[in-house]
Parts: C-alpha cells; sequence; structure tokens
C-alpha cells in the first residue's frame, strides 16, 4: 500500500528528495592542513587558510578526493574524471571567506543509484543525483552569551560529500531506509562515519505533496535534520503542513526551514529569509580536477564488500534467510562481529543469537556493537558449550544472561553453577516417571488422543531436572514412555 | 655617487667588496626616506627598526663569507604582500588595524636571500586603479615634473605607485609590486624605472591581498633590466601553498639579460597603434623598433585582432572575483569593524566605511555580473573572450620571439585629470590588459622622455615561463635607448 | 541591459555593502556607464569558444592528508576586533 497523506478532501502523495551532507573521514580539511577532529577547543584545528586570513589559498586534500571518488564508486554511480570547484557566495557568520567552495556545475562523481529494503520486505531503488566536495562551515553558538553569538572555526574547511538523491523517496519510511541504506554504505567504505549525533552526517529534507499523477508541486526544504528519526518525522510533519495549506486554499512557497523536533513541526529559517543569489563561478585560485582513469580504476578494484554482496554471501555461504541477513549486514560492524562468532560453527545459531538475545542485551543496556555486552568471542564460547551438548538451550540463555552480569565465559558459568546438562538416560527415566505419576489425569488426556499436551509433559520434566535435562533425551523418553498401555 | 644611487648589482658588489656596509647602505635609504617620504607618501609604513636590524645582520653574514643573492638590499614592499609582524593594509581602511602571524612566499623568498626590507609601499587601494589616488592613506606624488609646469603634481600610476615611485626617488634600490592589469608595468613607465609583470604562475600568491586571483601577479620593479632580473630569481619558484603556482624551474634571469636579440623575430602587433595615442608614444615605438632591428633581430608584423576586447572584458573578470575575494572583509576575523546593530548590519557597515569608492564600486559590478541571470552574458562572455584574447598571442608566438608594444598610452598625467569618469581611467591599462588576460610575461622599459620631459616606457611581451627572452629583449632596449634621466625628487637631488 | 535604482540595492545588499539613499542615483549612473561601455564584447563572435579556466592546462597538484597546520588559536585570534574567550563574536543570530 503507498503510503499518502488523507487530507479532508481525498489522498496526496509525498515527494522527498534528500541531500545528505557526509563528513568525509581524513586527517586534515579539504583544502588546508588543519586537522580534524571532533571537540578540540574553541579555534584550536584552524589554520589561516580556515579562517580565510588575507592572501591565505586553498590547496586540494588528495585523500578527500580518493574518499569522494570510492564512495561514488560504492553508489554505483559515474566518476566525472574532470570536476570543478566553484564558489558558492553569501554572507553568514559561520562562512569566514564569504563563499563555500563547493562544485556547482561539474560534481566529482555524477548519477548513480542505491536500493532500500522496506519493512515489507520489497525493495526499492533510489536514484543518485550527484555527489560533489565541498567545505564545511564554522559552528555558531547562541547560547552562551546574553547579546552574542560564538563563533568557532573547527570544522570551517573539513571535506563534505554533498549526496543528492533523486526525488524518488515516497514515504517516512522510505526516506528513513535510503539515509540508513547510504550511512550503511559510508560505513562499510570507511568515507564517512556516519555519526548524526556528532554532526558527521546531516541531511536536507525537500518535500512536497501532489495528487497522484501530478506533475510536481513546490517543495520545502528543511535543513540540517540529524537523526534518522527526525528526518522521518520531518518528512510527515511538512507533507501534513503542506496538505493543509494547499487544502486550505493556499499556496505553498519555496522556502527552507528549521525541523522542531521538540514540536514535532517545521517552521521558517529566519537567517535565510532573503532571496539568496549565489553567484557560482569557478573558484580562480584551483585549477581543474582532473583524474587519472587507472587510479580511479585501482580505487574500485580496493574496494571493500558492501552490505548487498555481503547480504547475499551471507544467504549463499551460511544459510541465511533474506530478512536475518538484511539486518545482520546492516552495520559493518555488527556483520563483522557475526562473522567472528560464526567462524567454525552453526551460522544460523550464531545469526539466531546475535539477532535475538545478544541485541536485547545490547539495547537494554544502552550498548553498541562495538561496545558489545558479550563479547564476539565469548558469544563463540557459549554457542560451543550448545554444540557440543555442555548445556541445553534453555539453560543457555540463562548463561547468557549470567555472562552480560559478570562478564564471565560461558564455560566458567556453567562449572560454577553446575549447569551442564543431564545426559544420564536413568536419571531422565526417573524424572519421567515422576512427572507421569503426578499428572496422571493429563497422561489419560493425551493417552484418549490430546497429543498437544506433549509439550507440557516436556515442561514438567525438564523443570523436575532444574532445567539441565537434554531436550532429546527427554521427549524420546516421554514418548516411549507415554506410548506404553496405562498401566 | 651616493649609495642610493647604486643599482642592486653594483650594491653588491660593493658590499662584497667592502666599499661599504649594509648598515650604511640601509641608513642612507632611511634617511632619503625621512627626508622625502612625507612629500612623495610612497610608503604607508617605515620599518626602521627592523630594516637596521637586517642590514646588521647582512653586514654580518657579508663579514662571514655567507652572503646571498640579495644579501644587505634595501627594498621596499608593496603593502599588498603581508610581512610577518609588519602591518599589511592593502591601503584600505578595512585592514588598517591587520597585522599578519604569517609572511607571503614571495617576501619570505627575498628574506631568505638576505634583503632587507625598508617598509611597506602604498598602492591603490586593493591594488584596484592606475593613479595610486584611491589608497586609503593618501595619494602618491611621482617624483617626475613636467619642465613646463614643475608645480603639477603628477601620479606615479598604479596600482604599484608607492613602490614606482619609491624606486624612481631612490628611496629604494628594489620594490615588489603585483600585476593584475598593468599594476607594475604602467607605473614603472609612468616613474622611468623597469618592472616585470612574470608570467601567470610565475611567482607564488600565497600571502599576497588577492585582487583578482586569476590574474594577479607578484613581479619586481627596479631601476634596470638586470636588477629586475636578480629580484626575480629570488622571488620566483615553484610553491606547494599556491595551486596556480607553476611547477617549472627558475631558470638564470639575469644571465639572460646578456644574451642579445640577434636571430630574434620580434612582432609588432598593428592593433596596438590607437587613435589619440601621443605621438611621442608613437615615435618611441618606432625608435624601439629601430634599436632591435639594429641590434640584429628581425621585425615581423602581426595582428592581435582581439586587443581592443581585454580591457572590458578585463572590467568583467577583475571586478567578478574581486567581489568574491573581498568578501573575507567583514570586520569579523581582523580588520576594521563598525558596530550597531544586528549581524547585516554589522557586515554592511563595517564594508561601506571600510572600503573607497573604486573599491565599493568594482565589488559592486562584480557581484552584478555573476548574479543570477547575467552569468552568462557577462562572466562566461568575458572568459571566452580571454580564450581568444589568449589564442591571438598563441598564434602570434608560432612566428615571433616577443613583441614590441607601448607600455601606457600617455606619460603620467596630474593628480585630479582622468578622475571625472572611472573610464578614461581604465583606459590607462589598454596596452598592458592583454598580456594580464592572457597570463604571459610582460615588461616595462624606460626608453625615453616626452616633451614635457616625463618618461616613456616600452613594454616587450613573451611566451608563456619565457621571460629569459623578455629580459633579453629589454636589456637590449634599455641598451640601446641609454636613458639617464632622474626625476626632479630624488634622495639628494 | 542597464540597470535601475532597484538593482543596485540588491546588489549593494548582495554584496553587504551600505548604500545609502542619496548615494544610488550617482552609483546607478557610473555602474550604467561601466557596463554600457562592456557592451561592446558582444561584437565579439565567441560561437563555439571555450571560456577560460585554469592555467595553460596545467594540472592541479593536490596535497597529502597530513596535519601541518592549526594548533594557534592566539594567532588566529589576535586580530580579532572582538573576541569572547577563544570565539569570535558577532551580534546574535537567530537561526
Ligand atoms: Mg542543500
Ligand atoms: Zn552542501
Amino acid at each position: 500500500m503507498a503510503y499518502t497523506i488523507e487530507g479532508s478532501d481525498g489522498a496526496w502523495e509525498v515527494v522527498v528528495g534528500l541531500e545528505v551532507h557526509a563528513q568525509v573521514i581524513s586527517n586534515a580539511k579539504l583544502f588546508s592542513g588543519a586537522p580534524t577532529a571532533f571537540g578540540a577547543a574553541p579555534n584550536s584545528q584552524v589554520s589561516f587558510v580556515d579562517a580565510a586570513f588575507p592572501g591565505m589559498l586553498p590547496v586540494v586534500n588528495a585523500a578527500c578526493v580518493a574518499q569522494a571518488v570510492r564512495t561514488g564508486l560504492g553508489l554505483n554511480a559515474h566518476i566525472n574524471l574532470v570536476s570543478r570547484f566553484d564558489r558558492k557566495n553569501y554572507f553568514y557568520a559561520d562562512l569566514p571567506s564569504g563563499y563555500q567552495i563547493s562544485q556547482f556545475e561539474h560534481p566529482i562523481v555524477g548519477t548513480g543509484a542505491i536500493e532500500v529494503e522496506l519493512a515489507d520486505g520489497s525493495t526499492k531503488t533510489i536514484g543518485i543525483t550527484r555527489l560533489h566536495l565541498e567545505q564545511d562551515a564554522g559552528k555558531l553558538i547562541h547560547d552562551q552569551h546574553p547579546s552574542k553569538t560564538l563563533i568557532d572555526l573547527n570544522r570551517s574547511g573539513v571535506a563534505l560529500m554533498e549526496i543528492v538523491s533523486e526525488p524518488d523517496i515516497r514515504s517516512p519510511e522510505e526516506a528513513g531506509a535510503y539515509v540508513r541504506k547510504l550511512r550503511s554504505i559510508l560505513r562499510y567504505l570507511g568515507t564517512c562515519d556516519g555519526n548524526m549525533e556528532e554532526g558527521s552526517m546531516r541531511a536536507d529534507v525537500n518535500v512536497s505533496v501532489r495528487r497522484a499523477g501530478e506533475a510536481y508541486r513546490t517543495r520545502c526544504e528543511i535543513k540540517n535534520v540529524n537523526s534518522i528519526r527526525f528526518v522521518m518525522q520531518a518528512v510527515e510533519a511538512e507533507a501534513i503542513r503542506q496538505v493543509e495549506v494547499w487544502e486550505s486554499g493556499g499556496t505553498v512557497v519555496q522556502e527552507t526551514r528549521l525541523f522542531d523536533s521538540g514540536r514535532g513541526i517545521t517552521r521558517p529559517m529566519r537567517s535565510k529569509e532573503d532571496a539568496q543569489d549565489y553567484r557560482y563561478f569557478p573558484d580562480p585560485d584551483l585549477l581543474p580536477l582532473v583524474l587519472d582513469e587507472d587510479w580511479v580504476a585501482s580505487l574500485k578494484a580496493a574496494l571493500p564488500e558492501l552490505p548487498d554482496a555481503r547480504r547475499t554471501r551471507f544467504i549463499q555461504s551460511y544459510g541465511l534467510t533474506l530478512y536475518d541477513a538484511g539486518v545482520l549486514v546492516a552495520e559493518k560492524a555488527t556483520a563483522d562481529f557475526f562473522e567472528k562468532v560464526c567462524r567454525g560453527r552453526d551460522a544460523k545459531a550464531a545469526a539466531n543469537w546475535i539477532a535475538g538475545d545478544f541485541f536485547a542485551a545490547m539495547n537494554r543496556q544502552g550498548r553498541s556493537i562495538e561496545d558489545p555486552p558479550v563479547t564476539a568471542d565469548a558469544l563463540g564460547g557459549l554457542l560451543d558449550l550448545i554444540a557440543d551438548n555442555t548445556i541445553n538451550g534453555r539453560i543457555a540463555k540463562d548463561v547468557f544472561e549470567a555472562m552480560v552480569a559478570t562478564g564471565k565465559s560461558a564455560a566458567a558459568i556453567v562449572d560454577e553453577q553446575g549447569l551442564r546438562q543431564v545426559t544420564d538416560t536413568g536419571a531422565i527415566d526417573i524424572a519421567v516417571t515422576r512427572v507421569l505419576a503426578a499428572n496422571a489425569a493429563n497422561v489419560a488426556l493425551y493417552q484418549a488422543g490430546n497429543t498437544k499436551l506433549f509439550g507440557f509433559f516436556v515442561g514438567q520434566a525438564m523443570k523436575a531436572m532444574a532445567g539441565k535435562g537434554n531436550p532429546a533425551l527427554i521427549n524420546e523418553t516421554l514418548k516411549r514412555r507415554l506410548a506404553e498401555p496405562r498401566e | 655617487m651616493m649609495l642610493t644611487d647604486l643599482t642592486i648589482a653594483a650594491a653588491r658588489d660593493g658590499l662584497r667588496a667592502k666599499a661599504f656596509s649594509a648598515v650604511e647602505l640601509t641608513m642612507a635609504h632611511l634617511h632619503a626616506i625621512e627626508a622625502l617620504n612625507p612629500r612623495l607618501n610612497a610608503y604607508i609604513t617605515v620599518s626602521h627598526a627592523r630594516a637596521v636590524d637586517r642590514a646588521r645582520a647582512a653586514d654580518a653574514a657579508l663579514a662571514a663569507g655567507d652572503a646571498c643573492a640579495l644579501t644587505g638590499i634595501p627594498l621596499a614592499i608593496k603593502d599588498l604582500f603581508c610581512t610577518e609582524g609588519v602591518r599589511t593594509t592593502a591601503a584600505s581602511k578595512i585592514l588598517g588595524p591587520f597585522v599578519p602571524p604569517y609572511e607571503s612566499t614571495v617576501t619570505a623568498n627575498l628574506l631568505r636571500d638576505g634583503a632587507v626590507f625598508l617598509g611597506k609601499a602604498n598602492l591603490d587601494e586593493f591594488a584596484m586603479g592606475s593613479s595610486n589616488m584611491t589608497s586609503a592613506y593618501g595619494p602618491v606624488e611621482n617624483p617626475w615634473k613636467r619642465r613646463q609646469d614643475p608645480n603639477a603634481v603628477l601620479v606615479p600610476g598604479g596600482s604599484s605607485g608607492g613602490s614606482a615611485a619609491a624606486v624612481s626617488a631612490r628611496l629604494a634600490m628594489g620594490a615588489t609590486g603585483t600585476d593584475t592589469g598593468g599594476s607594475i608595468r604602467q607605473p614603472a613607465a609612468f616613474c622611468g624605472i623597469a618592472g616585470i609583470k612574470p608570467t601567470y604562475g610565475r611567482c607564488s600568491r600565497w600571502g599576497v591581498v588577492a585582487f583578482a586571483s586569476s590574474l594577479d601577479q607578484p613581479g619586481p620593479l627596479a631601476r634596470s633590466v638586470e636588477d629586475c632580473a636578480i629580484l626575480l630569481g629570488s622571488m620566483a619558484g615553484h610553491d606547494p601553498k599556491d595551486s596556480t603556482s607553476a611547477n617549472v624551474p627558475v631558470p638564470d634571469f639575469r644571465a639572460a639579460c646578456r644574451r642579445g636579440v640577434k636571430g630574434l623575430r620580434i612582432g609588432v602587433p598593428r592593433e596596438y597603434r590607437l587613435d589619440g595615442t601621443p605621438d611621442a608614444i608613437e615615435r618611441l615605438w618606432r625608435q624601439g623598433i629601430g634599436w632591435l632591428r639594429d641590434a640584429g633581430a628581425e621585425i615581423v608584423d602581426v595582428s592581435l585582432p582581439h586587443t581592443k576586447y581585454g580591457l572590458p572584458a578585463y572590467y568583467i573578470v577583475a571586478p567578478a572575483e574581486c567581489s568574491s575575494n573581498l568578501a573575507r572583509y567583514d570586520g569579523v576575523r581582523f580588520g576594521a569593524r563598525v558596530a550597531g546593530g544586528d549581524l547585516r548590519e554589522l557586515y554592511e557597515r563595517s564594508r561601506a566605511e571600510g572600503f573607497g569608492a573604486e573599491v565599493r564600486r568594482r565589488v559592486l559590478i562584480g557581484t552584478y555580473v555573476l548574479s543570477a541571470g547575467y552569468y552568462d552574458a557577462y562572466y562566461i562572455r568575458a572568459q571566452k573572450v580571454r580564450t581568444l584574447i589568449l589564442r591571438d598571442f598563441t598564434d602570434a608566438f608560432a612566428t615571433v620571439d616577443a613583441l614590441v608594444v607601448p607600455t601606457a598610452p600617455s606619460a603620467a598625467f596630474a593628480q585630479g585629470e582622468n578622475m571625472d569618469d572611472p573610464i578614461k581611467m581604465y583606459l590607462n591599462d589598454v596596452f598592458t590588459i592583454p598580456a594580464s588576460m592572457a597570463g604571459v610575461p610582460g615588461m616595462s622599459v624606460p626608453a625615453g622622455l616626452d616633451a614635457d620631459g616625463l618618461p616613456l616606457g616600452l613594454q616587450v611581451i613573451g611566451r608563456p615561463f619565457d621571460e629569459e627572452t623578455v629580459f633579453a629583449v629589454s636589456a637590449a632596449i634599455e641598451q640601446a635607448a641609454g636613458f639617464t634621466a632622474v626625476p626632479a625628487l630624488r634622495a639628494g637631488g | 541591459m542597464s540597470l535601475d535604482r532597484a538593482t543596485v540595492r540588491r546588489i549593494a545588499s548582495l554584496a553587504r555593502i551600505r548604500v545609502e539613499d542619496r548615494e544610488e542615483e550617482p552609483l546607478c549612473q557610473e555602474l550604467n556607464g561601466i557596463l554600457g561601455w562592456i557592451e561592446q564584447l558582444n561584437e565579439v563572435n565567441i560561437a563555439g569558444v571555450p571560456p577560460l579556466t585554469g592555467s595553460g592546462g596545467l594540472a592541479m597538484a593536490l596535497r597529502a592528508d597530513l596535519v601541518t597546520d592549526g594548533g594557534y588559536p592566539e594567532m588566529v585570534l589576535a586580530n580579532a576586533p572582538e573576541r569572547v574567550g577563544d570565539f569570535y563574536v558577532v551580534p546574535k543570530v537567530v537561526e
């Protein structure tokens, strides 16, 4: 079912295009030798170039160019062997030179496409219009002084990739899935850390609405949305607002807006009120950027395995379902974790454990795959104890929780708590005998044909053995004993 | 002979021969500055103490026998070059309080080679002008006087007018300049000295306050062609901090001055004959052609059909680039701020009060020609015309080794003249701008005097990165011209 | 193409240069004079001519990704007409 906004007089389709600004992973800035690390003291990572002092000149960082090309290749996009840097001229307190060096007419990367997975199991291809390199601006701090805005230029000049999508997105879900997939690809490539909280990935969300079959109507751009959840909320809030405007006889005006996450609404951005005329022209301080075809080919050859390819491999080599494989490859770190756990072990069991108890514990504790509640080796140790029948699956869940709580290995916990499973058929037989004796009425019902009760007997037997009984042997014993004629 | 009259080449020999010390040489210039600068206003800032310190260090180096190419040579630095710890104004109010914490590459090269900086030379504000009348620190007086009208105050040309006046009046042995559309060559001609705009990319622009990035090029001014060659040899070289700096070797320019012109083909472009050019300039041009022929060059008529479009194209490209380059002067991180109101008001007031009329005019023109709907009609068209101008030169250089033309369409004019109409002022650069637009080297050599006794220059234009031929031809003109006239106002004069 | 006072106001605003009312008319005339003179470029046949970019077809050299600069906030801030701590400051901006 296509997503629509139900207006008072019919359904509206939502049209979304995204411009994602992704901070390039590099040591130094795009045009200067100043460092890029996050969180440094104010204006301590600023060169005279970044502060636009008189006579300062930009020199392009080769690694940033390589990162842009690698990203373009990862987005299945066309690499432009000749591109150019342009100046985008406007005055703002976070822009020291009065222009941003960007790529307007001739970006380094042209059209491409990525495939996103949706909750209903379907996939959708979202077109990439372009990717270009540009400088980040400085940071303005409005809340530290009653009458002044403070300016920190540490981020000024850091390399950004602006990745522009086609207006192919039709719902908040698709918008979220697109950003998630893009972030996943960037992380696999190691070209952007995708950390939206620290601002290393930000989305400008272009939203318009229309009646089915219409041409595009006027769009609004919601600037600098800094989480996937907010992207989805912003799409919905803005679409609803526009539907209201149109349905009340008004006209949506093209403007720049901000998403107020506290109130869940968008509002016009005051600082961008006046009509922009950026007066783009080629930056005369820089020459055209010419790439060597062989160099691009060598970057392509050295590209890591990307999420789609990895998912296919997980399905083929590990026999995972499409869904499980998709969950595991979404984050490169998760996929790496999985492959570490499953090496030499049952891959499906590893996948189930990670997607189940492991994720649950991680979320519960507010931890991350980089700082997991249980290491990959420890989880592997637990799987080994299950595989060699030292413990059963039921006990394994308790052992796992004990591992999370104590940080101890599975083997240590099993030893300390005496959790080895009982495979002694004599002990099992005694337990089963007791259970059958204590539940004679149910035995009668079972033998009269209510075979659903089998699970009940298994549970009782397991309980009688404090959970440590070998489930297969319990099943086998119960089946045999229940099949015996009534005494 | 006074120390201040020496050429750089002669001073180097004198210093090495211990005929005088570097401190003596520097003090002679500092005294001349004290005497004459209040009138000429060639310097905005005089760095007396620094200069003496450097001269002492030079004497120590000379005594130790490790003198470099320019050890102890006192120079004026156009106040467009950022000099570490020394105020750099670009002759603008908006940079009035600015003290750079860094040294431009070109001046760092000169310091590396032992030069002594006497101070920062006056110029047109942000190098925008051809008369030095736009400086926020007052106009510069040309040390030359009209024979018939010695009271008239003449302009030194611009924008490197302070540099040219200082060298001409013996307030420096040489100077740095920058040339965007003629800003070294035209003031050199007006002040009776030599000056070369090298090939674009020959000297680093790093640390030079930008006017129009695709045109700006540092270069030297001095009283002889050889002195210019010595200075350029020090200033030039590849700089990885400037993406437009050419990675080409720096040849021995001084040696090239002695090559002669025998066998060279010298082009005379017919489009440089303009109606209204004074007879004296036409005559001098013909004379210069004759000198070169006599010295063994072959003279060839050539055509540069797009010459006349250089000037109007320049007045699109240069203002467009300057409107963007000067956006950084906003009263926030350095320079003068006019406070009051909100951020927009801070910008608008700081820039309205910080920039003079000519700078404002060019920033506005540049903003206009880049603005939506006009970019293609103006900027793109101008850059296409620029391609045609470059092609003209490329075609000409397929048959000739250098071109010889006048430097400027007139001799120095008086303060107040040409001021009523900006275009009249712009026309001063009609002969220098084509080489700027094409990025090829051009040198002005003092070659004669007009009827008023004012100096006139001839310009030699060469192939890209072939400054050697430019120096060879210029030296031949210099030798034949035997220009020995001196300005009325000069040290000891 | 001739520009009117409204255009002068617009470009002055884009360029963030305050222009007083009384300055508008003379500026308008001056700029029109220059733009009118520039119109002679329309005589040139530019069909098929590429605009000049770069300098003489030189390839642009790139920089290695090394931290070689920064780390001198005092020098960066020393020329600031106004500062608060290690920050530049402007009148409060509302976004
Ligand atoms: Mg955007
Ligand atoms: Zn952007």
